[in-house]
């Protein structure tokens, strides 16, 4: 080799030069990621290490008028999965289930979530009872990548008594996210489904929280809870009602789940809603995170229907309790005065147009006037009250007030009544020869016929006959009072109509039976025929109720419902006197208890 | 001439190596710092183990004179080539990222060592001894059979194992020890040109460029005839293989090459080694996450934290600035061997030096460029960092003999000290 010390000093400088170059090559390049770049760098790496693991906010509670709980959160646990993929997600839940108890339902559930939104943490039981959860703190190093959540669960204490109106919360569906996704919502959380709940939602829902922890390559949790700061979430404001609990639990007593029915009590001035109950009720409680298909098939097969709100989405001809409206519009047009007697006295039956009605009392009222007519419920009288108003006004009368509409509750379940619109109604269903005006005007006159009603609408409209002829929505939150002016009657005469109620609870009323002690009732009994028999071949009927008191200056109007039932409406009439007795008994006992 | 039982001790050389191998042990520690546990945790225990064996070896190798290393060169290198043949007939098996190739040596389930890690100083012994025969610098491609054989060989044999990477270390060596011997730039060229024209072949107009400018080296440098046909030839012939090589490529190692140019392509395959060592560098910024607390280590997004990519881990935990030191540390010493290469007595030595130079060279190179995907990813351990024993014992053997080399050189480097 050339060894001259020359070339060699040479060669030397040359590999010096070589080595620096590419060293400081190298130290710009790591100048480069580290300096210059390292903010994006170290945004890879917090990315790769924490996941964002949402903490639920408890829901607002909500409250009745004494700010007693109907719906508040207790402390409930939920598990969940972060998994990297479906395949690592069913192989650690097939290893799970050595552990803890999956359904096949719970594991197609979480796998279904899974692919819905990778990036939230896969829940796999919503509501953990604490035996699972302490099973699987015992095996936590088995399952690294398991998150234990505290999540507030969602309890009704009073369960059924509250099922007609508070409803429920369960996992958001696909249609729902899709409607409420720009509203923040995400896959996998709580929504309401029913009721208040679903009403409210937006009100009562808090904000998510967030909660960071460290993962590793393998998704294995790290660090729980210190990793980052957490956003701690926040609970929703309270959602404060109308509601009086103590009433709404006496109904539901009172009832017992015996039999269908459905009660509704107002506030007449400002349509607070004290209480609203369908029978046989449903425990909401059950309903929360999705309800056991055992429990809704039960639910489902029982021929009193129970899923069918009987307040708010059944609508029945209103019978008798119709005869006050016939009345009002009657009055309204001075066609009558109080004591107007009709052309015909009752024997029992009237005829028109061919036929024979009958009143529902076979041996006759006599002659009465509207007061007694409306005490005993006269059929007769109501049919010629019919004939004197026309179609035509009964239809616009009945639209005045308020029967063709929703009452308006703030209940998503509430349905429609349906009541004719105008003449041109019958036409189309029956055909201009199918039907005649003058046996449609003495059915409407009577509450029967065209004509299907809430149990909450006659509620609104024996609001506005309890009161100054104001009808008030019907209001589960409280606020202020919205009403409309829909019977256009004087004050006395209004009186009047409620003086002749009393008659109906009195001594000769059709619900003499339902009177209670120390309480001037006043109301009306209906009974509408369903054309339904009974295995005894023994007719069925809505059987109605719509009662206020104290008469003279009614606290609350109360209107119960009892559909397919052989007995009639003054049954119903115990039903609702027995609502009214216990909240004023507890009215004086509240205002003796706050003024001694 | 007789051993001296003293040697003037290069403290330069020794302490630079010392400071690497202490830094190189607590990144080795740390890189067992994990979450969950790794093959990584215990590995500082054996690491420590082996440098110590490293540095009585490299004690006992510095008072060995360097002419009975030159005498032990030809009977070493032969041994070298018997055991890589071993493990072409059955006693190899593989391990860390090339866990594909047989690289170990493995008798009765025991993994005995690497013997390539020797080779790679055998091959630097023997490369030394041939060129070292040579009055003058060689001048043509024919006077080179001998260094070719004698790097070839080994090379090939490591090739057979399926270890491409440490393949490139020998080219490395031989490359370096060519142009200190002498040999002129231009025929050193002419030399790598068919692997140039193999690389360059996928694109045929990178490859004509190419062409051309070797054409007009030929004419300048006027080789004799027959080399200078034999290079044109041998271009065109690899510009012609190279796209069927490429076909013919296993496809980890085709993966390998792809996502070297753009790793987004396989995030969670092959490009993630290289994906997660970038973030983990890049994240440390000047100073680092702090020693033990790199989050990208700690939780396993770094594969291979304690060996290939171990100086991802110097990278996150201590920033630029830790960069900065491990890569003066190596610059002091690699200026340190060259001065001992200027400095040796005879062209043996001043070989050897070189060739142990350009061994560690490489090496850094190839394994920090990886880590920010400047180089293609092989299984390239880095020295005096990287957990592994027979590498880290090749590393001190080195020492020694580059202690021995310096102490019998001119110009008194490292001071009088005797020991």
């Amino acid at each position: 080799m050339s060894f001259h010390p020359n070339d060699i000093v040479r060669r030397g400088r040359a590999a010096s030069v070589i080595v620096c170059g590419v060293l400081v090559f190298l130290l710009s390049a790591f100048f480069r990621a580290q300096v210059l770049k390292n903010q994006q760098y170290v945004l890879q790496s917090e990315e790769n290490r924490l996941r964002q693991i949402p903490t639920a906010a408890p829901r607002g509670a909500i409250l009745d008028r004494n700010n007693k709980p109907i719906a508040e959160n207790v402390v409930g646990y939920s598990v969940a999965l972060l998994a990297q993929s479906e395949d690592t997600l069913r192989a650690t839940l097939t290893r799970l289930r050595g552990t803890i108890q999956l359904s096949n339902k719970q594991f197609e559930d979480a796998v279904r979530r899974f692919r819905r939104d990778r990036t939230r943490p896969t829940v796999i039981v919503q509501d953990a009872s604490f035996d699972v959860v302490s099973v699987l703190e015992e095996h936590r190093m088995e399952f690294p990548s398991l998150i234990i959540q505290s999540a507030p669960k969602r309890i009704y204490p009073d369960g059924q008594a509250v099922g007609a109106f508070v409803g429920y919360i369960s996992e958001i569906s696909e249609g729902e996210l899709a409607n409420l996704s720009s509203a923040g919502y995400k896959a996998g959380q709580l929504v309401g489904k029913q009721g208040l709940e679903k009403q409210y939602e937006k009100e009562l829902r808090g904000r998510e929280g967030v909660q960071f922890v460290e993962v590793d390559a393998r998704n294995r949790i790290v660090l729980n809870g210190r990793a980052r700061q957490d956003v701690t979430p926040q609970e929703g404001p309270p959602l404060y009602t109308n509601i009086d609990l103590d009433l709404q639990e006496f109904i539901h007593t009172m009832f017992a789940d015996t039999i269908a029915a459905a009660a509704v009590a107002m506030v007449p001035q400002t349509g607070e809603v004290l209480a609203l109950y369908s029978s046989p009720a449903i425990d909401p409680n059950r309903f929360v995170g999705g309800v056991p298909a055992s429990y809704y098939d039960s639910l489902n097969n029982d021929p009193r229907t129970p899923l069918y709100n009987k307040a708010l989405q059944a609508t029945q001809p209103p019978g008798s309790t119709f005869k006050l409206a016939t009345a009002v519009m009657a009055l309204q047009d001075s066609l009558i005065d109080f004591n107007t007697h009709m052309p015909q006295a009752c024997n029992g039956y009237y005829y028109f147009g061919n036929r024979t009605w009958h009143c529902w009392q076979k041996s006759g009222h006599g002659n009465l006037a509207l007061a007694g007519a409306i005490a005993q419920s006269c059929d007769v009288y109501f049919y010629q009250l019919g004939q004197r108003l026309t179609l035509s006004r009964l239809i616009a009368g009945g639209i005045e007030l308020g029967f063709d509409k929703r009452s308006g509750i703030d209940l998503p379940e509430e349905n429609r009544p349906h009541y004719p619109t105008s003449i041109e109604y019958f036409n189309q269903k029956y055909g201009p020869r199918g039907w005649t005006a003058g046996s449609t005007e003495l059915n409407l006159a009577i509450g029967q016929g065209e004509n299907s009603q809430t149990v909450v609408n006659m509620a609104r409209f024996y609001s506005a006959l309890a009161t100054d002829g104001n009808a008030p929505t019907p209001m589960i939150k409280r606020g202020a009072p919205k009403k409309s002016h829909t019977i256009h009657l004087a004050p006395e005469q209004l009186a009047e109509l409620r003086k002749a109620m009393m008659g109906v609870v009195a001594a000769g009323g059709t619900a003499a039976g339902a009177a209670i002690k120390g309480v001037q009732v006043a109301g009306k009994t209906g009974t509408a025929q369903t054309m339904r028999f009974d295995k005894n071949g023994k007719p069925l009927y809505w059987a109605w109720f719509a009662g206020m008191a104290p008469a003279e200056d009614p606290k609350i109007v109360v209107v119960v419902m009892v559909p397919n039932v052989t007995f009639e409406g003054s049954t119903s009439a115990r039903f609702a006197t027995q609502i009214i007795q216990h909240y004023l008994h507890a009215q004086i006992a509240n205002t003796i208890e706050n003024t001694g | 001439m007789a051993a001296s039982r003293r040697i003037n001790v290069d403290l330069a050389l020794v302490a630079a190596a010392l400071i690497l191998t202490v830094f190189g042990l607590a990144i080795v520690f740390s890189a067992g710092q994990t979450d969950f546990r790794t093959p990584a945790t215990g590995a500082w225990k054996a690491q420590l183990a082996w440098a110590g064996v490293g540095i009585v070896a490299a004690f006992g190798v510095s008072r060995a004179s360097v002419r009975l290393i030159e005498w032990l060169t030809v009977p070493v290198y032969v041994l070298t080539l018997l055991l890589l043949a071993a493990l072409l007939v059955g006693l190899g098996s593989g391990a860390g990222t090339a866990t594909s190739t047989s690289g170990w040596l493995t008798i009765a389930g025991h993994r005995l060592g690497q013997p390539a890690e020797l080779a790679k100083l055998t091959v630097v012994l023997m490369l030394a001894r041939v060129l070292a025969q040579n009055r003058t610098a060689p001048k043509s491609m024919l006077e080179l059979w001998k260094p070719l054989l004698v790097a070839g060989a080994p090379l090939l044999l490591i090739m057979a194992q399926g270890d491409l990477g440490t393949s490139i270390v020998f080219v490395g060596i031989f490359f370096a020890m060519l142009f200190w011997a002498g040999v002129p730039w231009q025929l050193l060229i002419l030399l790598a040109s068919p692997v140039v024209s193999l690389i360059l072949g996928f694109d045929s107009r990178i490859w004509g460029a190419w062409f051309l400018l070797l054409l007009a080296l030929v004419l300048w440098y006027k080789p004799y005839l027959g080399e200078g046909l034999f290079v044109v030839a041998a271009n065109v012939m690899m510009g012609i293989v190279g796209p069927i090589l490429w076909e013919h490529m296993k496809p980890y190692r085709q993966n390998r090459l792809r996502v070297f140019l753009d790793p987004s392509i396989d995030a969670r395959g092959s490009g993630y080694h290289v994906i997660q060592s970038q973030i983990a560098i890049g994240s440390g910024g000047w100073f680092g996450r702090g020693y033990l607390n790199g989050p990208q280590k700690r939780l396993a997004f770094l594969p291979e934290q304690y060996t290939d990519f171990i100086f991802a881990v110097v990278g996150e935990e201590l920033g630029f600035i830790g960069v900065m030191i491990a890569i003066a540390l190596f610059l002091f010493l690699f200026l340190r061997v060259i001065r001992i290469s200027e400095r040796a007595n005879d062209s043996f030595s001043s070989l050897v030096a070189f060739g142990l130079l350009a061994s560690w060279f490489t090496h850094v190179l190839e394994n920090v460029g990886m880590t920010l995907n400047l180089m293609p990813i092989t299984g390239i351990p880095l020295p005096f960092f990287s957990y592994g024993g027979s590498f880290m014992l090749a590393c001190w053997l080195a020492i020694g003999i580059l202690a021995r080399i310096s102490s019998e050189g001119r110009g008194g480097v490292g001071g009088p000290l005797k020991v």
